[in-house]
């Protein structure tokens, strides 16, 4: 755990992540400029250390409706403006980047943040990477297996001699700067893929799951998947932490956080998806067992328990401004998030 | 009420036949329905490559979006091989999971031979349940000695369409308002 900088005696890791969705808005809505969301996500992330959370989180799209698309310069400037909470990407979209420059990027991230950076890599869930930086659908597992692996050896040892299809090779290359310690944590990015959580499990690098919705215990099978690949493999599952990465939305009275919330998730699935969300699949977010995460302060944290019960996980980040939600809206789910469920959920987990 | 027509094949003028006497029946007795009729012959759609349906272009984009915004789909198709044509199964490729939920699926059937009366229900029906369809089950088979000169010359196929437009319409409307009652029961 040490290694990724995790501390088990904190008990679990909290925080927020956004992916810098910026959807074109609800009739009556007036619509928000890229400037206004770009500043919106800083102050959310200063916000988020204000109110003692561990985390932030920036994700990496290249379509419509994202601005994220320089993450490692969002978390630069976040870095500026912080001073404790982690700063990782969620993720970065390693198959379409040269595993090299997010190397150099997020090791000058490290430094300059005092060694608060780190990489969550993955394929990309939405796709519009691929065909702007000129690579082939087809090649979705080949290309990441590859860089990752390209990543996973630049943080190992330097000088580095490599050789792969997707990139030039390496001759006794070394990369400067090098991460404060020498080292960043570097996580896989796991989505709807089984196979995928098993190769983590297999290289043995920790896990950044994303369990958005439906039951709990469907996840807790890839987590499971995960810590038999990577035992069977050699390593030891306990040194290996688990992030689960979702969305939540929080009010006092549970009622009014049902109501309220589906439009903005609606408007997600909707416009990023091109399908709406189901209101019967919605409606199942009152039982604990259901991933969803909406609700009032308490049924939030008997949920986060209720998945650490069947997870283990060191390391829960929501994401709470999707769908255009009101930047007056994150204040008050930080606050509610920071003061009423973060307390909580970490008394009950070190316990 | 927004209902789609797919004509299955690039080949062939039968099903194209018999989904404009289809359309047709639909503008008579249903004005107010916003109708699109989609013939695979005139556009050329590219095969499924997994992406998003959101994220093609042109005319497969054209195609993937009209057919995801309908209330209702009524799909024509010709039976090649004993089976439906590789172009109709691209469409359904393109789409994404579940891609039909809270919609009305009809099918109208053109074959060379009463032995392929069981094709659509043994092989369109599964995939069409599978992407969550409310299907109308009854559907309309019609064959090779029911056209001459591009025209339905059968007057019971031409009866059997007509009725195939109500009941698409009638359980659409239906379905609706089932689904209306339903949601109207969640508080949000």
């Amino acid at each position: 755990m040490e290694t990724y900088r995790i501390e088990r005696t904190n008990g679990m890791e909290l925080g927020l992540y956004t992916l810098g969705d910026l959807f074109s808005a609800q009739s009556t809505a007036q619509q928000m400029s890229e400037h206004q969301r770009m500043k919106d996500m800083i102050s959310m992330a200063k916000l988020a250390e204000e109110a003692g959370l561990d985390v932030f989180g920036v994700g990496e799209s290249h379509q419509k409706y994202f601005i994220a698309s320089s993450t490692p310069t969002i978390l630069g400037t976040i870095a500026g403006v912080t001073k404790k909470i982690k700063l990782i990407s969620a993720s970065t979209v390693l198959s379409t980047s040269d595993p090299v420059r997010v190397y150099e990027n997020f090791s000058t991230l490290d430094l300059l943040s005092d060694g608060r950076a780190e990489i969550v890599a993955g394929r990309g869930s939405r796709y519009g990477a691929y065909d702007l930086f000129g690579y082939n659908l087809n090649d979705y597992d080949e290309l990441f297996e590859e860089k990752f692996d390209l990543l996973l050896k630049l943080n190992t040892k330097q000088p580095i001699s490599w050789e792969g299809r997707f990139r030039s090779p390496l001759r006794n290359a070394e990369i400067f700067p090098k991460p404060l310690n020498g080292k960043l944590p570097i996580w896989r990015a796991v989505g709807e893929h089984h196979s995928s959580a098993i190769q983590a499990g297999k290289l043995g690098v920790p896990m950044h799951i994303a369990a958005l919705y439906g039951a709990s215990s469907v996840f807790e099978k890839r987590v499971d998947a995960y810590r038999r690949a990577a035992t069977e493999s050699g390593f030891d599952p306990k040194k290996l932490p688990i992030a689960v990465a979702t969305m939540m939305y929080l009010d006092k009275d549970s009622k009014k956080a049902l109501k309220d919330y589906f439009p903005y998730l609606n408007h997600t699935f909707t416009r990023a998806r091109g399908i709406p969300f189901p209101m019967d699949r919605y409606a199942e977010a009152t039982s604990i067992k259901n991933a969803i995460m909406v609700g009032s302060p308490q049924q939030i944290i008997e949920k986060i328990l209720y998945q650490h019960e069947l997870y283990r996980h060191n390391r829960f980040i929501v994401q709470i401004d999707h769908g255009n939600m009101p930047f007056k809206k994150v204040r008050e789910v930080i606050e509610l998030f920071a003061t009423e469920v973060a307390p909580a959920v970490r008394k009950a987990i070190k316990n | 009420m927004k209902i789609v027509g797919i004509s299955g094949s690039i080949v062939g003028s039968k099903t194209r036949t018999a989904m404009e006497y289809t359309f047709k029946a639909i503008a008579e007795k249903y004005p107010d329905a916003e109708v699109t009729l989609i013939d695979l012959a005139e556009y050329k759609v590219q095969f499924s490559d997994g992406r998003n349906y959101m994220e093609y272009e042109g005319d497969t984009g054209y195609v993937t979006k009209t057919i995801m915004e309908a209330d209702a789909i009524i799909i024509g198709t010709p039976v090649f091989q004993a089976s439906i044509p590789g172009t109709l199964k691209n469409i359904f490729d393109l789409l994404p999971v579940n891609a039909f939920r809270d919609k009305v699926v009809s099918m109208l059937v053109t074959a060379g031979t009463s032995k392929h009366f069981l094709i659509v229900e043994q092989q369109l029906k599964p995939i069409l349940a599978y992407m969550k369809a409310q299907i109308v089950q009854t559907y309309v088979f019609i064959e090779e000695q029911d056209f001459h000169r591009k025209e339905i010359v059968n007057d019971d196929v031409l009866f059997r369409l007509d009725r195939l437009v109500e009941d698409t319409v009638m359980l659409t409307e239906t379905y609706t308002n089932i689904r209306k009652e339903k949601e109207a029961q969640y508080d949000f």
